[in-house]
């Protein structure tokens, strides 16, 4: 399939592109690629302009930053999946990564197209949700930092302003805490029919904090603060009970392949072994 | 010397590597998207977006006024081009006609109405979108047992949506449902599938208007049917037609076909005097190339206490689609033919019912028939079994016909050629550790883990097959050529589309010859080159295709003796071929192969009488199918929590009769696998109720992939076929055809102790999910609704004639 004609810019600094992007009606950042190309050659999208931001130097990076992790917008999935600062600081993204599509989308999809798409089956949005990290949004007026709980507002929409770029997404160490992420794949897609993200405290013996994040059930992705606090301070063996409140605030969505309320029943299955599997790194 | 040293088969039975992969992973290939000619035009075709509408008017000018744009048109403007074969001949089958572009009414998502030609892709795609259609959409018959019953109608003129009816019956039903201990009976639905071969499918055609000669090169397993039905369509002598298939990535079926497609472009370049492309994209690949299946069955079978089968009856209806593609009509009655399975069964009643959909039509892909049949009795065996508490396996083995009682006549009116299902079976049990699947079986569902073993013994029709049974005849050719270097050119009438026959081929001929595979070339789709032939469907290009190349080899072998003979002046009957030589036996002259065949074309010392040159063709007619058999076992566990189904083992003992290359036979056995275990968990075509195609695309339309599928144990047994002189039956969907039952087998199993009986597929999660949890709602239940044959077909009986029949309860 063949894209409706558009215009090509691409930027070789983040000024020229955030000056692109406050200049031209109708445009589009590319990162990736991997969900605006396919929407563009299905005509689903038609935007005037492409702002490829591929050529921005310095937009790719991982680095340690102090009591976070930062990473450029640029990012890839595998360079996540692979980069060593993560096993042992901040184990939940690089998980997450590794579960995304496949190879080839591993290879071209960035976190920051990915979360800036905000599709409500993406991987990501459940590590960002329970890992409470920071995006970082910069505009011709300067950088906005936004927690990961105001970043997604709705069906495939974000905080980010219209003149904004994403650059940088901060993810917090968890030494000392257990974190996994579960996931149930759509057999065509990849995307997740649901996915957990979950880290875990643990003091002596019992669940000190946790926090989860939930993708693929509702318009976005959500965590889930009633199977948190009704783990605060509870013995692992609470874990079956609250992971049934999974998905109790949030409107499913259904489709073809998973109805509303299947969906609802996987989050509990996949919050409790997600919770599971967090508790158990805890306690190594 | 040379000749003792040589082995009577140096080559077949080898695991030779493919000759044709080097250019296929490299991407060095061509295939018709790949072709560019000078001057070529690029075409795109409008669709329809709805399932059933009146075209009220079309606006075309503001996509010719487009940049770029040569033409565009529409179907009114195709007066001189006929009508979309359909080479089902059924008694009383309704054919609709089927113009290659719309004329006036579109029946489902995805018929062409327009296409529009440009200099270049992109123009031709973004004037498509200009082509304004007024469409007043209808409501449409999408569900095939309603449409049935009334509704919306596909083709008002019929006054019905029924296709045809066509039964085969046979023995006494009657007395054998009389006389039964247990009937049981099962609705079961084979669902909707979409071939997706990996190569979309694309045409390019080029008329020389001098010459009046039409080329078309086209993704397609029939070129020389092709080219015929093309000279139909445009009414152009078929001797100025050529169709050549350049390398073709897939088929399974879905490209033994004539789409309109392959009628409008070729009409395009004679009209516009240039070449014209069109390359179909993958959506348009689901919506507009032929799907499979898509039957539901109600099926009972009486047996006595003991597990013996006494009769089968069935009503199968099958969902058609709109139009009669090539083939669509024929592909449900070849599942009755084979609906007996592995087993002897005295007395059939099966009706087919084939039904008009305001969907795309369905044909053969890959199994074409057989895998409906096969899980219909491979499902209903092990339905039985669960009513009589017998062990699948047993059951099986108390109804094969015995290996000394082939070949075997079937009630449905076709003999097996030879057969040993007891040691298939025997094999893939031992293979799998079947007691001790068993065993894990028992302890796993007392700690709330479902493990389920299926069992699943096929048979199947290949090598098609005798002209009679076949619609375009079922013969084949080859051609052997020894050039007068010495090298060895074949042409085969078959058409190869990843089976690997260029390899297979030259090793039979190689061994022939005593030369080595390298000296030779398999040549196919190309009409100008190729004698006629048939094509690579139904599992035939080895057993038909192959023996016609076996026969014409050995007419270039006598006519090389005879000259040999002369040349070293000994009795043709002494002379053999090997190490690159033809000598003599029981002497100890030789000479170089070369020499011989340089000979053959100098022409300086021949026999009296001896024509020149070194060339055979045969055209080779079988006297039946051939019919390969298996076993396939496979474990499968069931998730409690999320009902999702994980295949931990899959065992398949196939027997192919002789094997020409082990390595070619366990591609096409694992192929046909993972396709079979698409249909069994993942793949359906789904329209929803407005007749609109909801897996357009492969984000929703699930194709299996390496991560969900297990590690495949293979062997083989051999039964050679006695149909032809290489003993071979053909492979190519043997793993489709036995491997879906079993997958479902082994997922009943698991749930049986819930009482579930039948699961339709796919068995998607939540499907699974909520049958075991409607299961667990309701302890005590032990069987979900049962089939109504007898009430279904007394019902369409009553339809049409009033006449009831009666169901032992």
């Amino acid at each position: 399939m063949i894209a409706a004609a558009f215009e090509y810019e691409s930027p070789r600094t983040l000024g020229e592109a955030l000056a692109l992007l406050a200049s031209r009606p109708d445009a589009k950042l590319l990162a990736g690629g991997h969900s605006l190309l396919p929407a563009m050659k299905l005509r689903v999208a038609a935007p005037a302009t492409l702002i490829d931001l591929g050529r921005i130097f310095g937009l790719s990076y991982i680095r340690n930053a102090g009591d976070k992790i930062a990473i450029g917008a640029m990012t890839t999935h595998a360079e996540i999946a692979a980069c060593d600062l993560f096993p042992a600081a901040s184990p939940l993204l690089a998980e997450t990564a590794a579960h995304i599509g496949d190879v080839q989308v591993r290879n071209r999809g960035t976190i920051g197209g990915s979360l800036a798409h905000a599709d409500p089956a993406a991987d990501y949005p459940a590590a960002i949700l329970a890992l409470d990290a920071e995006m970082v949004a910069m505009s011709e007026r300067g950088e906005r930092v936004i927690p990961a709980r105001k970043f997604f507002t709705g069906l495939m929409t974000t905080a980010l302003r219209p003149n904004e770029i994403l650059t940088e997404v901060r993810v917090p160490k968890t030494t000392g805490a257990g974190a996994a992420y579960r996931k149930f794949h759509h057999p065509a897609s990849g995307f997740a029919v649901v996915g957990v993200a979950a880290v875990v405290k643990l003091r002596g013996g019992n669940i000190e904090s946790a926090a989860i994040g939930i993708t693929g059930v509702g318009m976005h992705a959500y965590r889930a603060s009633a199977v948190e606090a009704a783990l605060r301070g509870r013995p692992l063996s609470a874990i079956a009970t609250a992971a049934e409140k999974a998905a109790g605030q949030v409107e499913a969505l259904g489709d073809s392949y998973a109805s509303a309320e299947y969906r609802r029943h996987l989050a509990q299955v996949f919050t409790r072994r997600a919770l599971q599997a967090a508790a158990k790194a805890a306690g190594k | 010397m040379a000749a003792a040293k040589a082995k009577p088969s140096k080559w077949v039975g080898r695991r030779m590597p493919r000759k044709e992969d080097p250019r296929l992973i490299q991407g060095i290939s061509h295939y018709t998207d790949d072709l560019r000619l000078t001057g070529m035009l690029h075409c795109v075709f409008v669709r329809s977006p709805h399932a059933n509408a009146k075209i009220q008017s079309m606006e075309t000018a503001a996509a010719r006024a487009s940049e770029g744009v040569v033409a565009v048109i529409t179907g009114k403007d195709l007066t001189d081009v006929n009508s979309v074969p359909c080479a089902g001949a059924l008694p009383d089958l309704k054919v609709p006609p089927h113009p290659p572009l719309a004329k006036g009414h579109v029946r489902y998502v995805g018929e062409p109405v327009a296409a529009v030609v440009a200099e270049d892709f992109y123009a031709a795609r973004d004037a498509a979108e200009l082509v304004a259609v007024d469409y007043e959409s209808l409501p449409a018959a999408v569900d095939m047992e309603k449409a049935l019953e009334g509704g919306a109608l596909v083709h008002p003129q019929f006054g019905t949506n029924l296709a045809f009816t066509h039964g085969l019956k046979n023995g006494d039903i009657t007395g054998a449902f009389q006389r039964a201990d247990v009937v049981v009976g099962e609705r079961l639905v084979n669902q909707r599938l979409a071939p997706v071969a990996m190569e979309t499918r694309g045409v390019l055609a080029q008329y020389l208007p001098g010459e009046g000669t039409m080329t078309v090169w086209s993704s397609t397993q029939i070129p020389h049917l092709l080219k015929t039905q093309i000279s139909l369509m445009l009414g152009m002598p078929e001797t100025l037609v050529r169709v050549v298939t350049p390398e073709v990535g897939g088929g399974f079926g879905s490209k033994l076909n004539v789409y309109g497609e392959e009628a409008v472009v070729p009409w395009l370049a004679r009209k516009l005097g240039r070449p014209v492309k069109w390359a179909e994209t993958r959506r348009e690949n689901m919506a507009a190339t032929i799907h499979g299946r898509d039957q539901i069955n109600y099926v009972e079978l009486a047996l006595k206490r003991d597990g013996t089968l006494l009769g089968l009856r069935a009503l199968l209806l099958a969902d058609l689609g709109a139009y009669h593609q090539l083939l669509t009509p024929i592909i449900p009655t070849l599942t009755a033919l084979l609906i007996t399975g592995c087993y002897k069964i005295p007395a059939v009643d099966v009706e087919v019912v084939g039904v008009f959909t305001n969907k795309m039509s369905t044909d053969a892909y890959r199994g074409a028939g057989r895998p409906e049949a096969t899980y219909i009795i491979e499902r209903m065996v092990d339905v039985a079994a669960g009513a009589l508490k017998m062990d699948p396996t047993e059951i099986r083995r108390k109804n094969f016909p015995k290996a000394s009682q082939f070949p075997f006549n079937t009630s449905t009116g076709i003999i097996y050629d030879s057969g040993n299902y007891q040691e298939t079976l025997k094999r893939a049990l031992h293979m799998a550790g079947y007691d001790k699947l068993r065993a894990r079986q028992k302890a796993g569902w007392k700690q709330g883990k479902y493990y389920g073993i299926g069992v699943s013994t096929y048979v199947e029709i290949c090598a098609m097959g005798p002209s009679t049974a076949m619609p375009a005849g079922g013969w084949e050719s080859g051609t052997v050529r020894v050039e007068p270097t010495g090298k060895v050119t074949v042409l085969t009438g078959a058409s190869p589309h990843g089976q690997g026959q260029e390899t297979s081929f030259a090793q039979i001929v190689a061994d022939e010859f005593g030369i080595e595979p390298a000296d030779v070339t398999v040549v196919h789709g190309d009409t100008a080159a190729v004698p006629y032939g048939i094509g690579t469907f139904g599992s035939r290009a080895t057993a038909v295709g192959g023996t016609a190349m076996y026969f014409a080899t050995q007419k270039v072998k006598t006519k090389m003796a005879t000259l040999a003979a002369h040349l070293m002046g000994v009795k043709p009957a002494q002379v053999i071929f090997g190490g690159g030589r033809v000598s003599a036996k029981g002497s100890k002259k030789s000479l170089a192969f070369g020499e011989v065949v340089g000979a053959a074309y100098v022409a300086k010392n021949l026999p009296p009488g001896f024509e020149p040159g070194l060339e055979g063709t045969h055209f080779f007619e079988p006297s039946n199918f051939t019919f390969p058999f298996g076993a396939h076992v496979c474990s499968v566990e069931v998730d409690a929590e999320t009902g999702e189904v994980k295949v931990d083992k899959y065992v398949a003992v196939d027997d192919c009769g002789n094997v020409i290359n082990p390595l070619l036979v366990e591609g096409q056995i694992h192929g046909g696998i993972v396709q079979a275990i698409g249909q069994a968990l993942y793949e359906e075509v789904l329209y929803n109720e407005d007749g609109q195609l909801v897996t357009g695309t492969l984000m929703d339309y699930a194709v299996p992939k390496a991560a969900q599928l297990p590690r495949f144990e293979l062997a083989r047994t051999v039964t050679p076929s006695p149909v032809n002189p290489m003993g071979v039956k053909g492979v190519g969907e043997a793993g489709t055809i036995g491997c879906t039952p079993c997958i479902v087998n082994a997922v009943c199993d698991a749930l049986s102790p819930l009482g579930i009986q039948n699961l339709d597929m796919p068995l998607k999660p939540e499907r699974v999910w909520r049958a075991m949890q409607a299961a667990q709602s309701k302890p005590g239940m032990d069987k979900i609704a049962p089939a109504k044959v007898a009430a279904r077909k007394a019902q369409r009986a009553g339809m049409k004639n009033g006449a009831k029949k009666r169901r032992r309860a």
